[in-house]
């Protein structure tokens, strides 16, 4: 009996047959009883602590804002002195009526599409140039590399408007002494950067923002070109293909799964920045710099609070996020990542 | 013809490695401001032509910002609170993880394949969206104001990576030994103990620093649920309380910024090399 059960152990355990090898008893019949009903609650019993914490903490609050967003939840509301009322439709109907709504959308939407794009390339340039570097050179630019991505959120942003500080800041400091022609002069002397106006703040957000995710992208590109084979570009090289060419019928083909998961992380990571985007736009205030999480935050916590708007706003972005998550999992699904 | 080619390789070889330098001076730049400013004394840094590393090099504001001589809390109040909210919630959530992904590495079981979808979405879903019902719910909870309700809310925020990275950890421990132990005689508590929590414990290291990093900077619900009691304050929001006052003294932010910085990215060098070869492991897989 238990020679059978360790000759099944040995074929199951093999990795490469079922990656996922699970407790399979060779025999059923020795399961019968009390042990097949502990082996059937066992997993469940394993996952009831981590499922209840979710389910507690992430999914119940999630399905809270979806009812909240139909109500007229205010401090009148939580401090119990006036009931809580559904009023349908009229936070959403507030919401699209509301010009603040549409600017904090379209600054979402641009920062995204601007900034995804960017730190793809960016990384994957260095990721390119990281596969090409000797050992040495490789390991001291993705140190470094490291440090500006494990740089906290909180510490890179308080950072980046120090560097461009109007009084004192490097940036300012540098552009006035940048010769005309390069867009430098005199002009940038105590230029605001953060507080002002949308575009000015999110130029600098968006410098933060690659700064620090371009890491990520550049060591998973570099993670994916260490399994294509070196023939491939040996031989794409020696049929006469540019670089260039190569890049896009070798790598980016192998790479293609790869970049797509890095993508949908991109959007999601950007369309929903909020410690940056909330530090680096002066806290809340400037209400022309609000992206939609923002805006949605503002709402639920100056006052007075309307919790009811905040959270249809904050549905309207959680949505958003979900609808990019579908591809995220299909994605995952793709490369087996579900396994 | 040969010796031509191995010229350009040679000045190729040379482009890149200028290339690779410069990218790593502009990757470093803003760091060393950071350190240097957080040395300069107050007539440095407000300067008409800031240098890149301070002429009189200071441990004033660093004395400030400990002291606490800004905010009127020494720094150790809140170095102690955050550590406090961080090791608590990497504990309990890496044990918790560790259940789970025991569960889900070793067994096949209806909703499996549910479990591990809804991982991936509830990591997607934004902090700044669900921290408005959290907010009510801990207010009726009497949890705002409260560094356990924090370590509340990271040890579940935390779960969702820290079980999906773990099982693949637990997944690749060879089943034969824990089949050859229960052989011997172990029970199921005396297997998970002497084989495989020995074999998944560098897995178990690598997981509870992402819980670590994750907890230690945590910023937007640290803001809404800890408003009034400054004694309750941990260091993201400590550093962002220089920041917010009007006349701005970057010398102390910078050296408040530095002393946050500084244990996490220790911690993220030491399992950098986890990071180099499989970082996309815990997106795709590994």
């Amino acid at each position: 009996m238990l020679g059978s059960q360790k000759r099944a152990g040995a074929v199951t355990a093999s990795p490469t047959v079922i990656p996922n090898g699970q407790w399979r008893s060779p025999l059923p019949v020795r399961f019968l009883s009390g042990r097949r009903t502990r082996r059937l609650a066992a997993p469940y019993l394993l996952l009831l602590p981590s499922a209840a914490l979710i389910a507690l903490l992430l999914l119940w609050p999630t399905v809270q804002i979806g009812i909240y967003s139909f109500q007229n939840y205010g401090i009148p509301q939580v401090l119990g002195t006036l009931p809580v009322q559904w009023v349908g439709f009229s936070n959403y109907s507030q919401i699209i009526t509301d010009p603040e709504f549409w600017s904090s959308l379209r600054i979402s939407v641009l920062f995204a599409v601007a900034v995804v794009p960017l730190t793809l390339i960016v990384g994957t340039l260095v990721g390119l140039l990281l596969h090409k570097l000797g050992p040495k050179m490789a390991t001291f630019v993705s140190t470094t590399a490291l440090l500006a991505w494990a740089m906290p959120a909180v510490s890179a942003s308080v950072l980046f408007v120090w560097l461009f500080d109007p009084d004192g800041g490097i940036v300012d400091w540098a552009l006035t002494r940048t010769p005309s022609w390069l867009g430098g002069g005199a002009h940038w002397a105590g230029f605001n950067w953060t507080t002002n106006q949308a575009l000015p703040a999110y130029t600098v957000l968006t410098l933060l923002v690659v700064w620090q995710a371009f890491p990520f992208i550049a060591v998973s590109v570099l993670a994916g070109l260490k399994m294509i084979p070196g023939e491939l570009h040996e031989a794409a090289r020696v049929d006469g293909a540019s670089p260039w060419r190569s890049f896009w019928s070798v790598t980016f083909p192998v790479l293609k799964p790869i970049f797509m998961i890095l993508l949908l992380l991109s959007v999601i990571w950007d369309f929903g920045v909020f410690t940056q985007a909330y530090l680096v736009t002066g806290e809340l205030g400037n209400r022309n710099e609000y992206n939609l999480g923002i805006y949605a935050y503002d709402k639920a916590f100056t006052t007075p609070p309307s919790y009811g708007v905040g959270s249809a706003l904050a549905l309207i972005l959680t949505l958003v996020l979900l609808i990019i998550t579908v591809w995220y999992v299909r994605a995952n699904v793709r490369q087996g990542a579900i396994e | 013809m040969n010796m031509s080619r191995r010229l350009s390789r040679r000045s190729r070889r040379i482009a890149l490695n200028v290339v690779a330098v410069i990218v790593a001076l502009v990757t470093l730049l803003p760091i060393l401001y950071m350190i240097s400013t957080s040395f300069k004394p107050p007539t440095e840094i407000f300067s008409l032509t800031p240098h890149l590393l301070p002429d009189h090099p200071t441990w004033s504001n660093y004395a400030q910002v400990i002291d606490g001589s800004v905010i009127g809390i020494p720094y150790w109040t809140f170095l102690r609170n955050s550590l406090f909210v961080t090791l608590t919630a990497v504990v309990v959530s890496s044990l918790v993880a560790l259940l789970a992904a025991i569960g889900l590495a070793r067994f096949r079981f209806r909703f499996r394949t549910t479990y591990l979808i809804m991982l991936l979405v509830v990591q997607m879903l934004p902090q700044q969206a669900l921290v408005i019902a959290l907010y009510l719910d801990f207010r009726s909870l009497n949890l705002l104001d409260s560094l356990t309700g924090l370590i509340i809310l990271y040890i579940a925020f935390a779960l969702p990576v820290t079980i999906w990275m773990l099982r693949n950890f637990v997944a690749v421990v060879p089943r034969d030994m824990e089949e050859a132990a229960a052989i011997d005689g172990a029970g199921p508590v005396r297997v998970f103990w002497s084989v495989l929590l020995p074999l998944v414990a560098p897995g178990l290291v690598a997981t509870s620093v992402f819980a670590f990093i994750f907890a230690w900077n945590e910023f937007v619900f640290a803001l809404t649920f800890l408003g009034l009691d400054q004694q309750k304050y941990t260091l993201p929001i400590y550093v962002t309380y220089f920041f917010g006052r009007g006349a701005a003294n970057w010398g102390d932010i910078m050296a408040s910024s530095v002393l946050f910085t500084v244990p996490v990215t220790i911690f993220f060098l030491i399992v950098q090399r986890r990071l180099r070869t499989g970082m996309i492991a815990g997106a795709v897989k590994g």
